[in-house]
């Protein structure tokens, strides 16, 4: 059923009592022609575009748990294309077009905000290195602004100008980024997949992944085992297990990153802002929390949740900003386990095995990524080529060179 | 003083000696200390307390702890305002003040309270369904309406002006809470000699007892408390800390706590702060930390009013102050009675009692007859009635017959649910008790026991029991022995039968699930309905939970109503995780002091004095302060500074710091072999008495720092880092030594610290040298040359050691000292050099001289750059192996075409460079398929009198001599650029050798 | 978390750096492989349970340790020296 204004005035008039399911609870057939493994942002929006994209409807999402209970439902909800490399602004960039595409093409509103991404820059070499980053975006049609101090002054005048260590300096402003909301993000291309037959499979476990003569033939689940003639990995966090399954080794590690959100608080921030002198990003909810967070916990973990040094980092960094945080407080914290890869940007390419395919190592930018990351995944599966715009995702980019470092900091997924 | 109306004439640990008063909405109030601010505006006859987050309509007070929805106000003003402040856990104090929060004019007037004609409509997941067109109406319209109604309160917009405090602590056993199971724990453990650390989250220690007329040993319950409180302050290893929440249980046995040191006062006294944020390092943990009692879900439940049983009690007993004066008891245990009980002895009238179960006991019949209340068994409240205050509500029993009864009260007792929340920060997963119907601890966390109602064992004497027990038992087994044991002491007669309502339907009126956010009954049927049924589905959909509370009284109830909707059991249904922190935790005090100036530690170069004396301007470098200039009086601008720095050195003679540069102290037989496995060039070779300089790369075969190396001795080198790199450098080097190859015979240490250092730089600099250097030592041309390297004395017999390097392409020497004569050297450098014109000069002259000569620095080899990109290829070996070799090769990183360090110069002489353009051939459109490269460094070069730059373009060296735009769109930028070798001046290096 | 380094006793976690992985061994000399040294420096088991891991003491006695550790729990097993770890290595 279609979601509207009219709708929901007319279900109010009936108490409600007329809406259906946003998706089936679906049960697994025996066989489809394309088995996603991850029910997260990335498997459901791969399955989505599968469908809408490339005719293919015989798809089903297997998650082990409820769908969207991953990094799609614990990220601080950030949107964003201010990549430096060009290996990844266009991929970003074509997320960017989706994400502002995504209420029609969904008919779910995800709330979708493009309320500005603020970077703020510290010292002359910083600012540098941020004018390197916004002309590579510009060069690639993507919208970018060198601010000065006074400009950022003006935008937020509650930071801490005068007695910061690290003197604010200016920053780089994309308009266009901001935030969405992350569970509905999930719904919606669920709702959206399932509406054209895909099937979404809650609460059953991959257990094996079914190898003959090199090639795929299906999945051992705990709900029986499954055939399919592709398979699909979306399961960010475990990719280096579940690849396991079918004898590879990833160039990935599994970190907790944290998140943070406060009570909830009248508009105090109207955008997205990073502070570039310490790992810190903060916005605004449309609740009104502060979601807030800082850099992963910085060793190998599968627990979703983190440690008191980073913790206080964080917030010591929310103080050092905007010191008018004192008093504001802290309602929940969290972990989301990240696939780190070892340059820090994702793979979206074939396995070695045939009719298997990998989406793995979003580090912590999964979210902003999920709409593209679906397309060009569901590209790949589709055509067995790669999207044009995420060609540089291969596999073999570590063995020949061909990383996308943007931070620079080399195979040390504890540092990206 | 002003009457306070709901007052009892006695009775209540209050101090009625102590009046206090404060203001609430701009009126003034009186209370007493021990009042919290929610006792003493009930005292005051104030019911009307808050308004709800969606419907914003009119909220009373729930509970009288920490587990609040309604109560929430925004405390203090200004600067100090701290919204969405529970006034249940408020202590009061002298002059407080507190506003209603998220209503619009006023508390009794709130325009947005309009939102229930529209309520139909606005139902869970509402706005996923709609706002969706136009698009572009989401930021300009709908969004920014939804925010301004959204939110709770507002956060003070100036900076906090108090202080938070961070601190460390260390016990054997940590208790947490001070009821009478972790008084009874704490005094257990405490006996036998252990550390013992008792926090609670109260200012007053007691936990339930403080709240019920109960009896232990025979005798009221303050008596044995005021006994346990004595024999616990008599023990010197144990810590009793009141006003401190133990917020989260992290790993290895670390609990993050909060201390409010001076939220009892208007301001904290000078020097102290506010809250101090303690990371408590505990060998064994108690959570002692109780229960909370569960509100039932009928129509109406929200009206103020409607309060739980055990809060009534709290305020008659601990309070002093009667919460209505015609009271309803609406329960589903043997808990509503001791309500009855306590209110008929404060001198209330219960006008009925409303057991949902129909089998009632002859005790509490005898009682109900005895305090003339009407009984109705097997009934239930189905609607509330009154506007802001409740007036009446409607029962209904078994056989449908409804009664309506007048009551300005109603106390609701649904059963308790353990306060389990810390034993599932680390994933533990509670589990279904049918006898309690409520979730109970399941697996703990290493470490952690539970004793009382936090387990699940919610009478009196199974407290005591367990906390006495768990207490001599985490003792022991933290190795002190056992103490003798007090036979557990003898509680009064206590039952706790309950048979738990999880909804009353009704026809009128909304049933609220979740007060604060507003999620009613329907709204959990309509998530069922549309397929949200997983428990966290549940909650992320109808924001079940999410609220400041975290959905303390809630939780449990919507569960309920969806395995009823789902057709399963709660068990089967599943609960939802809790996470950290227990309770909301002030950002300041989690930050501590590290905000300002003192957000990260300042490192101070040992000639920072000097420096600053010379009137320098400084800079972060990372967490160093290093000089960037030296403006003298007079100068117009930075550039005119640095121009002069540099000029003067080329001409005459410089002096610059460099002491934070990296100093790694290499010492063995194997130290030389060493150095040829971590840099790509060769070492064995290096005469002692040499300086050389070396790349290392990472493994993966990118350049990760570069810098000089002296050998001193035939077994002794000393390397220099970048000082951004130098900590990196010495874990690296360390990695390779201990990790890789401890067959090595070496030892190193870093010595950073211990040495000041300088460069003297300019034609002049040998002989302001000689003036300082001891005569014995030969440092002429001959004697000491170009990458000569030493340990000399200076002054008459200080030890130093010369270098003859040269970042700035002039000749030039470092001098370095003991790190406590950096001040004098720089002095007596001055001195000496004085007849020379010598002429201090920062980071940003050093960075001109550089780029004139081509050097690369951290923004060359930023980590994305190889050897090969920075011109430095050749320096590789291949005699040997070295970290990065093999990675070095890789296909991509020999392509031809990788952008390569080269200089520019802007064709038109006037134009400036900007560092971070990017490079796109001429004629061709400013696309990223025709970007070739970037601008890293510029500077305006005195010496050549026009701007120049360094840089990455695509086979940059065999490109010389070309023509392309440097383009630079966020700064409006494009300037034509001649592709030019990156030395810029002195290309042949004869003025190193001078 | 707390790590009980061997020289220093039980520290918090942060004056510790992480690495990573501590099985991969370094292909050292000149004939190892550049395929050898791929797989050193990129592919890792990333077991979800016991990892045998490199932390540095960087904030005390600049030992790097060998730390077997749960990745599920934090758990630590044990913790040792990691130049101990090399046959004839010096102690």
């Amino acid at each position: 059923m279609r979601y509207s204004g009219f709708t929901l005035i007319s279900q109010a008039l009936r108490g409600h009592t007329g809406w259906r399911p946003a998706w089936r609870e679906a049960s697994p057939k025996s066989t489809y022609d394309v088995l996603i493994i991850g029910g997260g942002g990335h498997g459901l929006a791969t399955a989505h575009y599968l469908a809408s994209r490339h005719g293919i409807n015989n798809v089903a999402v297997i998650e082990k748990g409820y769908i969207g209970s991953g990094n799609v439902g614990r990220n601080t909800t950030i949107i964003r294309s201010n990549y430096l490399l060009p290996g990844n602004t266009p991929f970003y960039e074509l997320s960017m077009k989706l994400w502002e595409g995504l209420e029609q093409e969904l008919n779910y509103n995800a709330m979708v905000s493009q309320r500005g991404v603020l970077n703020l820059f510290h010292s002359d070499s910083q600012g540098d290195a941020f004018a390197r980053r916004a002309n590579a975006m510009r060069l690639a049609g993507v919208d970018a602004e060198l601010m000065n101090l006074e400009q950022v002054r003006t935008m937020l005048p509650f930071l801490d100008y005068k007695t910061g260590r690290f003197p604010i300096r200016g920053g780089l402003l994309q308009r266009r980024g901001g935030t969405a909301r992350h569970d509905a993000v999930a719904w919606g291309y669920a709702r959206a997949a399932d509406s054209r037959g895909v099937d979404i499979v809650q609460n059953c476990e991959v257990t094996g992944i079914a190898v003959t003569d090199g090639r795929v033939t299906g999945v051992e689940t705990t709900r029986g085992q499954i055939k399919a003639k592709k398979v699909a990995l979306a399961v960010a966090g475990n990719s280096s297990r579940t690849a396991a399954m079918a004898g590879m080794r990833l160039p990935i590690e599994s970190h907790v990153l944290q998140a943070f959100v406060s009570e909830g608080l009248k508009p105090l921030i109207d955008c997205v802002l990073t502070f570039g002198a310490g790992h810190f990003y903060v916005s605004q909810s449309d609740k009104g929390g502060l979601v807030f967070g800082g850099n992963i916990d910085g060793y190998n973990s599968y627990a979703q949740r983190g440690n008191l040094p980073i913790i206080e980092d964080v917030m010591e960094a929310a103080m050092a900003l905007w010191p008018a945080l004192g008093r504001v407080r802290l309602l929940r914290h969290w972990g989301g386990i990240m696939d780190m890869s070892m340059d820090g940007s994702p793979i979206i390419d074939h396995a070695p095995v045939q009719g298997l395919y990998v989406n793995a190592g979003w580090c912590y930018g999964g979210f902003k990524a999920t709409p593209a990351s679906g397309f060009c995944f569901a590209h790949l599966i589709a055509k067995d080529e790669p999207h044009p715009v995420a060609a540089a995702y291969r596999l073999d980019r570590f063995a020949t060179g061909r990383l996308l470092d943007e931070r620079g900091v080399g195979a040390h997924p504890s540092l990206q | 003083m002003r009457k306070q109306l709901h007052r009892l004439n006695s009775g209540g640990l209050i101090d009625r000696t102590q009046a206090l008063c404060f203001r609430f909405d701009g009126k003034n109030y009186d209370g007493f200390a021990g009042d919290t601010l929610a006792s003493a505006l009930l005292a005051n006859g104030v019911r009307l307390f808050g308004r709800s987050f969606k419907y914003h309509r009119p909220r009373g007070l729930l509970s009288a702890g920490p587990e609040e929805p309604n109560a929430l106000v925004e405390l203090r003003t200004g600067a100090r305002r701290e919204p969405n402040t529970r006034a249940t856990v408020v202590e009061l104090f002298q002059n407080l003040e507190a506003t209603s929060q998220n209503r619009w004019p006023s508390l009794g007037f709130d325009v947005l309270s309009l939102n229930r004609l529209a309520a139909p409509a606005l139902v869970a997941g509402f706005y996923y369904k709609t706002f969706m067109w136009p698009a572009r109406f989401w930021e300009k319209l709908y969004e920014p309406l939804i925010r301004r109604a959204a939110g709770l309160g507002r956060a003070a917009a100036v900076e906090d002006p108090d202080h938070y405090d961070k601190a460390f602590v260390f016990c054997d056993v940590l208790v947490i809470g001070a009821g009478p199971a972790g008084l009874s724990a704490a005094v257990a453990a405490g006996r036998s000699g252990a550390r013992v650390i008792i926090c609670d989250e109260d200012f007053r220690l007691g936990g339930r007892l403080l709240a019920e007329r109960r009896q232990i040993d025979g005798r009221p319950a303050a008596d044995w408390l005021a006994a346990i409180l004595a024999e616990l302050a008599s023990l010197s290893e144990v810590r009793i800390m009141p006003r401190t929440s133990v917020f989260g249980l992290y790993d290895h046995g670390i609990y993050g706590a909060v201390e409010r040191v001076n939220d009892h006062v208007a301001v904290p006294p000078a020097h102290q702060p506010r809250q101090r944020g303690w990371r408590i390092y505990a060998k064994r943990a108690i959570l002692a930390a109780g229960a909370l009692e569960r509100p039932i879900v009928f129509p109406g439940n929200d009206r103020p009013g409607v309060m739980l049983s055990g809060a009534v009690r709290a305020y008659v007993n601990r309070f002093g102050v009667l919460p209505g004066r015609e009271a309803v008891v609406f329960t589903a245990g043997d808990g509503g009675w001791a309500t009855v009980r306590d209110l008929t002895e404060a001198g209330a009238h219960v006008a009925a009692i409303v057991d949902a179960r129909s089998e009632i006991n002859p005790e509490s019949k005898t009682m109900a007859l005895r305090v003339g209340a009407r009984l109705f068994a097997g009934s239930v409240v189905e609607a509330t009635h009154g506007g802001q205050a409740l007036r009446s509500v409607t029962v209904r029993d078994a056989s449908g017959k409804r009664a309506r009864l007048a009551c300005d009260l109603l106390a609701v007792s649904n059963g308790w649910n353990p306060t389990l929340h810390l034993t599932s920060h680390q994933n533990g997963k509670p589990v279904w008790e049918e006898t309690i119907q409520s979730f109970v601890p399941g697996r703990l966390p290493p470490g952690l026991a539970v004793a009382g109602s936090a387990a699940g064992r919610f009478t009196l004497a199974e407290a005591l029991r367990d906390g006495a027990r768990l207490g001599r038992e985490a003792a022991v087994e933290v190795g002190f022995a056992a103490a003798a044991a007090d036979p557990v002491p003898a509680t009064d007669a206590e039952t706790d039968g309950l048979a738990p309502v999880w909804r009353v339907r009704g026809n009128r009126g909304k049933a609220f699930v979740d007060l604060q956010n507003d999620v009613t009954d329907k709204d959990v049927e309509l998530a069922a309905r549309e397929g949200f049924r997983s428990i966290e589905h549940l909650k992320r959909y109808t924001t079940l939970g999410m609220a400041t509370d975290q959905g303390k009284t809630s939780n449990l109830a919507g569960l309920a109503i969806m395995a009823e909707q789902v057709g399963k059991a709660i068990c089967e249904t599943g609960t939802t995780t809790f996470r950290p922190p227990y309770t909301p935790v002030a950002i300041g005090a989690l930050a501590g002091h590290h905000r300002g100036k003192d957000f990260r530690p300042v490192r101070l170069a040992p000639t920072h004095d000097w420096s600053r004396e010379q009137g320098a301007v400084f800079v972060e470098t990372g967490q160093w302060l290093r000089a960037q200039y030296y403006p003298k009086p007079g100068e117009q601008d930075w550039l005119a500074t640095i121009n002069r720095e540099v000029l003067a050195t080329r001409s005459g003679v410089g002096l610059c710091d460099v002491s934070t540069l990296g100093k790694i102290d290499i010492q063995g037989s194997d130290a030389a072999e060493f150095l040829e496995r971590v840099y790509i060039n060769g070492w064995k070779t290096l005469p002692i008495g040499k300086a050389r300089y070396g790349v290392m790369l990472r493994e993966d075969g990118f350049v990760m720092d570069d810098g000089t190396t002296s050998r001193l001795g035939e077994n002794h080198f000393l390397m220099t880092t970048t000082t951004i790199n130098a900590a990196k450098v010495m874990q690296h080097l360390e990695f390779c030594h201990q990790v890789l190859w401890p067959e090595l015979d070496l030892r190193m240490v870093s010595v950073s610290e211990q040495w000041a250092q300088a460069a003297v730089a300019g034609p002049r600099s040998r002989e302001v040298l000689r003036r300082v250097v001891d005569a014995k030592h030969d440092i002429s041309n001959e004697a000491f040359p170009y990458l000569a390297a030493g340990e000399i004395t200076v002054g008459g017999g200080i030890p130093a050691r010369l270098f003859r390097i040269s970042f700035s392409g002039e000749l030039a020497y470092e001098l370095a000292v003991p790190a406590g004569y950096g001040d004098a050297m720089m002095h007596a450098l001055m001195a000496a050099g004085e007849p020379y014109g010598i002429t201090p000069y920062g980071l940003d002259g050093l960075n001109v001289m550089r780029i004139e000569k081509g050097h690369a620095i951290g923004t060359e080899s930023n980590g994305q750059t190889t050897a090969r990109d920075l011109g430095l290829g050749r320096m590789m070996s291949s005699k040997k192996d070295f970290i990065g070799r093999l990675m070095a090769k890789r296909e991509a990183l020999v392509q031809a075409d990788r952008p390569s360090l080269v200089g520019f110069r802007p064709v038109d002489t006037n134009n400036r460079l900007w560092a971070g353009a990017h490079f796109i051939g001429i004629g061709r459109a400013a696309k990223t398929e025709n970007d070739e490269g970037y601008m890293t460094s510029v500077a305006y070069s005195p010496n050549l009198k026009h701007w120049i730059g360094l840089g990455f373009l695509k086979n940059g060296p065999t490109r010389i001599g070309e023509r392309i735009q440097a383009v630079d769109p966020v700064r409006n930028g494009e300037v034509e650029v001649e592709v030019c070798s990156p030395i810029f001046f002195d290309p042949e290096g004869t003025r190193l050798h001078g | 978390m707390r790590i009980a380094c061997p020289h220093c006793g039980l520290r918090d976690v942060q004056e510790f750096v992480y690495l990573g992985d501590a099985a991969p061994q370094r292909p050292d000399g000149l004939a190892a492989t550049e395929a050898a040294m791929f797989e050193y420096v990129y592919l890792r088991d990333n077991p979800r349970g016991l990892l045998e891991e490199l932390w540095y003491h960087g904030v005390g006695c600049r030992a790097w340790l060998v730390v077997r550790r749960d990745t599920l729990t934090h758990a630590i097993e044990y913790v040792g020296l990691a130049k101990s770890r090399k046959a004839g290595a010096a102690a």
